[in-house]
């Protein structure tokens, strides 16, 4: 009888499909390790890689204090404890689906209606994506997603599912548009290899861009998967952190309502989450909207491993079924989000940082291009380590959202406080000017030294690079030749 | 290119989409439609059908109600919201601590303290539905089997199979020895995977089972282990029903065993998970709370990992952080909790007993596991299932057929019983009763 074997565990369990062996996470562990807090940690390391909303929970918390009865635990409430409890049923509560419903067609003015039997919960959004994912493809098919991309999707879409992400790559060239000719091209690209493109996924509002697809965009966007007979997911999990009308927003509900000759309407799936508009990452709410009918029977069934809890459900439904609070919290959340925006903007500018225009999102894009040593990846990495350790930023650079343009970092300024944001401003002014101090004297340094030895030295700095470069991939997904479209 | 509304083409989904492991078309399945469109309620509708295939418990919620009316700091309203905000920002898939630590307690006073459950091994999902699918993905690749004893827990054919591809090879167990697992049963079921040329990856068990209504026996959760050290595979634990049986010395868990054999820790450690939920203990399925309890570190990690897409919500995790921490309370909810089951089954094995029906003898659950094979007029799946029809569409009580739980012996059914008013489950005895005496009657004529 032998002893102290260890039983096997299957690939999904071994393989890097979790994605946690990219620098987004890295950047995480160097908060972790040092977090900062403006009295015990002055110095510690600011989170401005997550992208949540902390901007408005006064008002939530207000509604809370005037409403018990959303909680069954409270006295008032208490009433509903056991029918909540024991209820399981994968429809969720009819007035969680109604509220929800309601909540996503205000959002966007009412332009577009939601049917509450299309609603299907999730675990997160997280889930949701892993969820349609299933119900979309088969193991080794693949979803066209332009760039640059929320790197979750790699976990979330292709991890126990087994399908692939094939970018389509966008640039700053033309504000990072999705272009027709993008689309053909990974299209075809992916056809000539033999993977089967069984759907494109979009993220309107934009992770991390924080811009709004305008409508042209969309309509093509929706007769480019008509015409090719695949499906389209739209994530438009930051649909209520518009924040102006410049341009405004609009999601392809309102498009196929418009005109239902665009796009079979079977071939259109929303994902929702309450985790970004309103701030409850935590309460695991996520939403599936299907057009099609046989998606909606499958997720539902499907819905079983990921139902949201009852209680959340109960709480959701008396919050946004109170149009007065909705309206109120609608308007006030986007005004709080456009004064964040222009003080980053603002103060960024003033030191010489471009933002890609935005009107959306929990985020800045800063373009950083002009503080590289040279425009290469490599040189992205150097720098987004220095911002970490010594500047102590938690910042996110482009790569790790596959951006294909060195030199973007995402920035996300609503998950602190006025406090934090005048620290974090103040790291970044310092930065800048210490930067292109080193800068300058460096270049003069570098015209001493060319002129007296032509061969360049592997610096420290290179070696440190280097090490960097040891790191695992950044993407879990088999490399294939055609990793990238063109445009 | 225009298309009409009326000519719109379908669209491929895929294979999982397509396929029926979601299993919802079994009669386990259409008994619920049949309550959905007639429900038994004591006033409004007292001829409806009586829902008894739904293993709800539902005796003890007076004492959940009573806590919270005491604890108001459980609802994160507790401290005038101010908890609200922390609550409602954490998602970290470790889970809230301070529920992690009250889940390990509560387990630990279900055992009667006689295993011992390390915080930092829980790993959170949304319910154990959630739990067993994600520990499947872990365990076993696409066209690997895990065995299971029969009869099973129906949802087992969705949870297992439909997303992850992996196959059930049953162990297959008969009423001749009240459908105890034995070597020689495991044996054989390792065997048909074999010549089905499946590679088995584990054993997972239901402990105290699921339909049977029974703990199973110390000695053999040690011949089960000793199997799967012997062929290098898993053995998964679910014991969601762990706080039903009616006595706590009656319910032995694999965590026991392990335990008190220090000396074969090494060849077990690495092969156990047990999967546990609040949803029948506690009788709060709709919160979602399951937990995947690993003695691997590396399925721990990855189960964390997993755990991304089907976190409980830190509003839950908050409530039920309260309420099990407090030590005296679960300790006497478990006491109540048992009696009251143990008085519910006594009622409704003696309501059957007058019928001349005879069940299994069970210590657990919310179930009776019932032989209705002297009522079939074929002695074969298709007899049980026109008595199932009888049962629901005449007598109007929605149970489970034991082919639904893939028994090998027709004629078996399980009956809930802790789902209902003590009233309402008299009522079911007395429309079975009756039944019972115009069959004989009509023989005799």
């Amino acid at each position: 009888m032998r002893s102290g074997r260890k039983p096997l565990l299957s690939k999904l369990a071994t393989n890097d499909g979790h994605a946690e062996n990219s620098p987004y996470f890295d950047g995480w562990k160097a908060y972790e390790r040092d977090p900062f807090h403006p009295t015990r940690n002055a110095d510690g390391v600011i989170q401005m890689g997550l992208a949540e909303n902390q901007l408005c929970f006064d008002m939530i918390e207000e509604w809370l204090i005037n409403n018990p009865q959303a909680s069954i635990c409270t006295a008032q409430g208490l009433g509903m404890f056991k029918d909540t409890a024991i209820f399981q049923d994968y429809h969720g509560l009819p007035e969680f689906r109604n509220a929800v419903a309601k909540f996503m067609g205000r959002v966007r003015g009412n332009r577009a209606k939601f049917d509450p039997d299309r609603i299907v919960m999730s675990g997160g959004a997280t889930g949701a994506h892993e969820l349609i994912s299933f119900c979309l493809a088969d193991p080794g098919d693949t979803f066209l997603v332009p760039t640059p991309y929320y790197p979750g999707f790699d976990r979330d879409v292709c991890w126990r599912t087994g399908v692939q992400l094939l970018p389509v790559v966008c640039d700053s060239s033309n504000g990072f548009m999705v272009t027709r000719n993008a689309l053909e091209s990974a299209y075809e690209n992916a056809k000539a290899a033999n993977t089967p493109v069984k759907g494109l996924l979009i993220t309107n509002p934009s992770n991390p861009l924080g811009t709004v697809l305008d409508k042209e965009t969309l309509r093509d966007i929706l007769s480019f998967v008509n015409e090719k007979n695949i499906h389209l997911v739209s994530d438009e999990i930051y649909s209520a952190t518009v924040f102006n009308d410049k341009p405004r927003f609009t999601g392809v509900s309102e498009i196929i309502e418009e005109d239902q000759t665009l796009c079979n309407p079977n071939l259109v799936h929303v994902i929702y989450s309450l985790s970004k508009d309103l701030g409850f990452p935590g309460f695991r709410v996520g939403i599936v909207y299907s057009y099609n009918d046989e998606v909606v029977g499958c997720a539902r069934k499907m819905s079983s491993f990921g139902l949201v809890s009852s209680q959340t459900q109960h709480l959701v439904a008396s919050l946004l079924s109170d149009d007065v609070f909705v309206e109120k919290f609608l308007s006030e959340s986007a005004r709080r989000l456009e004064n964040r925006h222009r003080i980053f903007t603002d103060n960024l500018d003033q030191v010489g940082i471009k933002c890609l225009q935005r009107n959306a999102g929990l985020f800045q894009l800063m373009d950083l291009s002009h503080l590289l040593r040279d425009k290469t990846f490599e040189a992205e990495m150097e720098l987004w380590k220095v911002i970490i350790d010594e500047v102590k930023l938690n910042i996110s650079p482009g790569s790790s959202f596959h951006s294909s343009e060195p030199g973007w970092f995402r920035v996300c300024i609503a998950n602190m406080d006025d406090q934090t944001v005048d620290v974090a401003l103040r790291r970044i002014r310092a930065f800048v000017s210490r930067s292109e101090g080193a800068m300058a004297a460096s270049a003069k340094k570098k015209r001493c030294w060319q002129n007296q030895n032509r061969k360049l030295r592997v610096s420290l700095s290179y070696r440190r690079m280097e090490e960097l470069m040891m790191m695992p991939p950044l993407s879990p997904i088999p490399q294939s030749p055609l990793l990238r479209a063109q445009t | 290119m225009a298309i009409g509304i009326d000519l719109v083409p379908s669209v491929q989904l895929s294979r999982v989409a397509e396929s029926e492991k979601h299993g919802e078309n079994s009669p386990y399945f259409a008994g619920w439609k049949a309550y959905d469109e007639d429900p038994y309620h004591e006033v409004e509708n007292p001829s409806g059908v009586i829902q008894m295939g739904l293993a709800e418990n539902q005796v003890s919620f007076d004492l959940l109600e009573d806590y919270l009316e005491k604890h108001p700091e459980a609802s994160i309203w507790g401290k005038g919201a101010l908890g609200f905000r922390e609550k409602a920002l954490f998602q970290d898939y470790h889970g809230l601590l301070s529920f992690r630590k009250a889940m390990t307690s509560f387990m630990e006073q279900i055992r009667g303290g006689r295993a011992k459950f390390d915080s930092e091994r829980i790993v959170l999902t949304a319910g154990a539905t959630a739990a067993n699918e994600l520990l499947t993905f872990i365990l076993a690749n696409p066209g690997d089997a895990l065995l299971v004893p029969t009869p099973y827990y129906p949802g087992f054919d969705r949870d297992l199979r439909w997303r992850t591809g992996v196959r059930i090879v049953p162990i297959i167990c008969n009423s001749s020895n009240n459908f105890q697992i034995t070597p020689q049963v495991l044996e054989a079921a390792y065997e048909n995977a074999e010549s089905l040329n499946l590679r088995v990856r584990g054993v997972l068990i239901t402990n105290p089972s699921n339909p049977l209504g029974a703990t199973i026996q110390r000695q053999v959760l040690e011949e089960i282990l000793d199997f799967v050290a012997r062929k290098n595979i898993h053995l998964v634990s679910d014991e969601i029903y762990s706080g039903s049986a009616f006595s706590s010395s009656e319910f032995v868990s694999v965590a026991e065993v392990l335990e008190s054999r220090p000396d074969r820790h090494h060849r077990y450690r690495d092969r156990v998970h047990i999967v546990y939920s609040l949803s029948k203990d506690l009788g709060l399925p709709g919160f979602r709370v399951g937990t995947i309890y690993s003695y691997n570190d590396k399925v721990v990690a990855t189960a964390r990992r997993m755990s991304s897409f089907t976190l409980i919500s830190s509003q839950t995790q908050h409530l039920l952080a309260c309420m099990l921490s407090d030590t005296e309370f679960t300790s006497r909810y478990i006491e109540t909790n048992r009696a009251r089951l143990k008085k519910r089954y006594g009622i409704i094995v003696e309501g059957l007993e007058k019928a001349g029906i005879e069940c299994l003898g069970g210590n657990a659950g919310l179930f009776c596991w019932m032989n209705l094979s002297p009522l079939l007029e074929n002695l074969d799946r298709e007899g049980e299932l026109e008595l199932w029809k009888t049962l629901v569409y005449e007598l109007k009580l929605n149970i489970s057929p034991g082919s639904s739980c893939h028994c090998s012996e027709p004629g078996w059914f399980r009956v809930c019983f802790a789902n209902m008013s003590e009233h309402t489950l008299e009522v079911a005895l007395a429309r079975i009763q009756k039944y019972v005496e115009q069959r004989m009657n009509a023989v005799i004529i």
